[in-house]
C-alpha cells in the first residue's frame, strides 16, 4: 500500500532580506516586498525541513507518494518547485485572491483541511512549526484537530513503522521518542537537519510537473471559512536606540583588554 | 453551560513546585480579571498536587481548579486536552492565557481550535479594552523585525505570553480564594501519542535558562574549536553557561541544546557575552530578555550592537584572548 504523505509549505517573503525590503501597509494591514527592490520570496524554511522529513520517510519506506501542499493568493512558480525539485512527487496549490493576506491560523488550517480532503486519503502531513512571516505555530496543530487525528510537535527524526509514526521529539531536557497512529500530523524544524539540495535529475523531473492549482470555491471553503479570529489592529516597526558604548584601543587586542575592565568598572564581572 | 466569566491561567508544575511562568502568568492574569471585574482562575493538572491550590492563590489566583487524574501524572497532550476541554464546559472563562513554554505552544492552539477559539500566540502584553472588554495583544512578527497589536474575537479569547516579560507578585499566603476539585474521568483509550522513553541529553555546567551569565558564539566562530577552546575556557572562567546562534547548530558546530533564538532556548542572565553573533532578529528573540549584552563582533554595522550594551569591533581570534586574560587577571 502506498504511503502517502502531505508537506505542507508556505511562501513567505524573505526572512534574511533587510527589513527596508519590506513595505508596511498600515491601512490594509499587510506586509509585503517592495517592488523595487526585487528579492524574491522563499519557502518557510521549517516547510523545507517538512519537505525533507517527508522525503526521508518515502525513501525508508519505498512505496510512498510526498505531495507538497500550499495555499495563498498567488505564487512564485519557479520558488515553490523547489519543493518538487528535492524529490516532491505533486504539488497542490490553493491560489485565490481571497487568501491576499490572511495573517489568520483559523482560516489558514481551514483552507489547508479542505483541500487535503479534496486531495483524498492521507497517511502522514509534515509541517514546519511555524511560518517565518507571522509566526503563529498554530496551523499543523489546527490541522490536527479539525481531522481529528493526533499531532507529534518538534520532531526530529520521523519513521513510520506498522501504522504508527514513530518520532524523536525535542524537549528542553534531551529528546522523547513518541508514537501516534496513522493518521497524524507531525511538525518539524531545523533540528531536523539541513533540507537536501535538489538534484540535475530531480530539477528536470521537477520543470515536468505541473502543479494542480485549486481556487478556494473547488475546495468548498466559502465566506465564513475566510471570516478572520484573531484581527490586526496596527503594525509598527519597533523603536530601537543603540546605546552601544564602543570601546576602542590602541589595537584590537588591547580593546580586548579594555572591555573586561570597562565590565569590571560596571560590576558585571 | 454556565455563562463565560473570568480569566483563566493554564499552570505549569515542574519539579513538584508551580512554575515560574505561571506565576508570571497569574501577575498578568490578575491585570486582565481586574479589568473584566471578574475572577482570576488557575488550572492545575496532575495525579496529586499537594498544596500547589495554595500556592497558586497566595500568587495572585481566586480560584484554582484542581484537576487530577492518573492519566495527567505527568505531561500528555491528549490527556491534558480532554481535561482542559471538559474544564471549559463546566467553568467556561472568557480569557485563556498561557505561557510560551513547549507545553503551553503545544497545549493551547490545539486547545484553541477544539473551542473554536481565538489565539494570539507569543505575546508580549495583553490588555482588556475597558469599553468592549476585548482582548487585545502585542506580539512580534516577521521575526521580530516588527510588532502586530492583534484583537481576539469571539469567547474565549485566548493567549500565549512570552516569558519574562512580567514580574510574579509577591507571594501572601493571607491571599484567600477557592479550591475547586475537577476529576475528569479520563480514559485511557483517548491517549493517541504514547511515550516510549525520555532521554535526558546531559549539559555540561550550568543550565543555559537559568545561567547568570551566558556566553556564545555564532557563524562568525568560523568552525567548531573556539567553542571548545576559548569561549569554553571564557564560559569556564566566568562561570557562564555556553550558547550559540541558530547559525551556529545548523552548521553542526555545537549541539541543538546550545541553541538561543526563537525556536531554540531563551535566556535571561544578567550578561550575555556574543563573540561572532550578528544578531539576526530570531536570536534576539530568544535572548532580549538579557540585562547587559556585550558584543564583540568584526563588523561595525551588525545588528547586535543595536542591542548591545557594550561592543567591541575587531576580529575575535585578537580580541578575545586579550579579553579572556584581563578577565582571568581580574577574578
Amino acid at each position: 500500500m502506498t504511503l502517502n504523505i502531505i508537506a505542507t509549505a508556505k511562501q513567505v517573503l524573505d526572512p534574511e532580506a533587510p527589513i527596508t525590503a519590506y513595505r508596511l501597509d498600515n491601512e490594509a494591514k499587510r506586509i509585503s516586498a517592495d517592488p523595487a527592490r526585487n528579492i524574491p520570496p522563499v519557502i518557510n524554511g521549517f516547510d523545507e525541513n517538512a519537505v525533507e522529513a517527508a522525503l526521508l520517510v518515502k525513501e525508508a519506506v519505498g512505496d510512498a507518494k510526498v505531495t507538497v501542499l500550499s495555499a495563498g493568493s498567488s505564487f512564485a512558480m519557479d520558488v515553490m518547485k523547489k519543493a518538487l525539485s528535492m524529490g516532491s512527487d505533486e504539488m497542490v496549490l490553493v491560489q485565490d485572491p481571497e487568501l491576499e493576506g490572511v495573517s489568520d491560523s483559523a482560516v489558514t488550517a481551514k483552507v489547508l483541511h479542505a483541500a487535503i480532503k479534496k486531495i483524498g486519503d492521507f497517511d502522514l502531513i509534515v509541517a514546519g512549526r511555524q511560518a517565518s512571516d507571522w509566526d503563529n505555530a498554530q496551523v499543523p496543530l489546527g490541522l490536527a484537530e479539525l481531522f481529528g487525528i493526533p499531532c507529534i510537535s518538534f520532531a526530529r527524526k520521523v519513521e513510520v513503522r506498522d501504522g504508527l509514526v514513530l518520532c524523536e521529539r525535542v524537549i528542553a531536557t534531551g529528546y522523547e521518542v513518541v508514537s501516534a497512529p496513522l493518521p497524524a500530523v507531525v511538525t518539524v524544524s531545523n533540528e531536523l537537519g539541513q533540507p537536501r539540495y535538489p538534484t540535475l535529475r530531480n530539477i528536470m523531473a521537477a520543470a515536468r510537473k505541473q502543479p494542480t492549482i485549486y481556487s478556494v470555491g473547488d475546495i468548498g471553503i466559502g465566506p465564513d471559512d475566510l471570516a478572520t479570529k484573531v484581527t490586526i489592529q496596527d503594525l509598527f516597526i519597533p523603536e530601537k536606540q543603540s546605546q552601544c558604548e564602543f570601546i576602542e584601543g590602541d589595537d584590537p587586542a588591547d580593546a580586548g583588554r579594555k572591555l573586561a575592565l570597562a565590565l569590571r568598572e560596571a560590576k558585571l564581572i | 453551560m454556565p455563562d463565560p466569566q473570568g480569566v483563566l491561567v493554564i499552570g505549569e508544575i515542574t519539579d513538584g513546585q508551580l512554575a515560574t511562568s505561571s506565576k508570571e502568568l497569574l501577575a498578568h492574569g490578575r491585570a486582565l480579571a481586574d479589568a473584566l471585574g471578574e475572577p482570576l482562575g488557575i488550572a492545575l493538572l496532575g495525579d496529586n498536587l499537594a498544596d500547589l491550590p495554595n500556592e497558586a492563590i497566595a500568587a495572585g489566583a481566586d480560584r484554582a481548579y484542581a484537576i487530577t487524574d492518573p492519566l495527567l501524572q505527568t505531561y500528555q497532550v491528549d490527556a491534558y486536552l480532554a481535561a482542559l476541554h471538559k474544564l471549559n464546559e463546566e467553568h467556561p472563562p472568557k480569557v485563556i492565557i498561557l505561557s510560551k513554554t513547549p507545553v503551553g505552544t503545544e497545549v493551547g492552539p490545539r486547545l484553541a481550535f477544539r473551542l473554536d477559539a481565538s489565539l494570539a500566540q507569543d505575546c508580549m502584553e495583553a490588555e482588556i479594552d475597558p469599553s468592549t472588554k476585548q482582548l487585545t495583544a502585542t506580539r512580534p512578527v516577521f521575526g521580530g523585525n516588527c510588532m502586530a497589536k492583534v484583537l481576539c474575537e469571539g469567547q474565549p479569547m485566548m493567549i500565549i505570553l512570552r516569558g519574562k516579560t512580567t514580574d510574579p507578585l509577591n507571594a501572601d499566603a493571607s491571599r484567600q480564594g477557592d479550591v475547586i476539585a475537577v476529576s475528569p474521568g479520563l480514559d485511557e483509550s483517548i491517549i493517541k501519542n504514547k511515550l516510549i522513553e525520555r532521554v535526558e541529553e546531559k549539559e555540561e555546567g550550568i543550565r543555559l535558562e537559568d545561567a547568570d551569565i551566558v556566553v556564545g558564539g555564532g557563524r562568525g566562530m568560523g568552525g567548531p574549536e573556539p567553542f571548545e577552546n576559548e569561549l569554553k575556557e571564557l564560559a569556564d572562567a566566568l562561570g557562564a553557561a555556553q550558547g550559540a546562534s541558530r547559525a551556529a547548530v545548523d552548521i553542526g558546530w555545537v549541539p541543538y541544546s546550545y541553541q538561543i533564538g526563537l525556536t531554540g532556548k531563551s535566556i535571561s542572565p544578567s550578561m550575555y557575552i556574543t563573540v561572532g553573533i550578528s544578531g539576526a532578529s530570531q536570536h534576539l528573540a530568544g535572548c532580549s530578555g538579557s540585562k547587559v549584552i556585550v558584543a564583540i563582533n568584526s563588523d561595525a554595522e551588525a545588528n547586535i550592537f543595536k542591542e548591545a550594551r557594550y561592543g567591541v569591533t575587531g576580529d575575535w581570534k585578537v580580541v578575545l584572548p586579550a579579553f579572556i586574560q584581563q578577565v582571568k587577571e581580574l577574578l
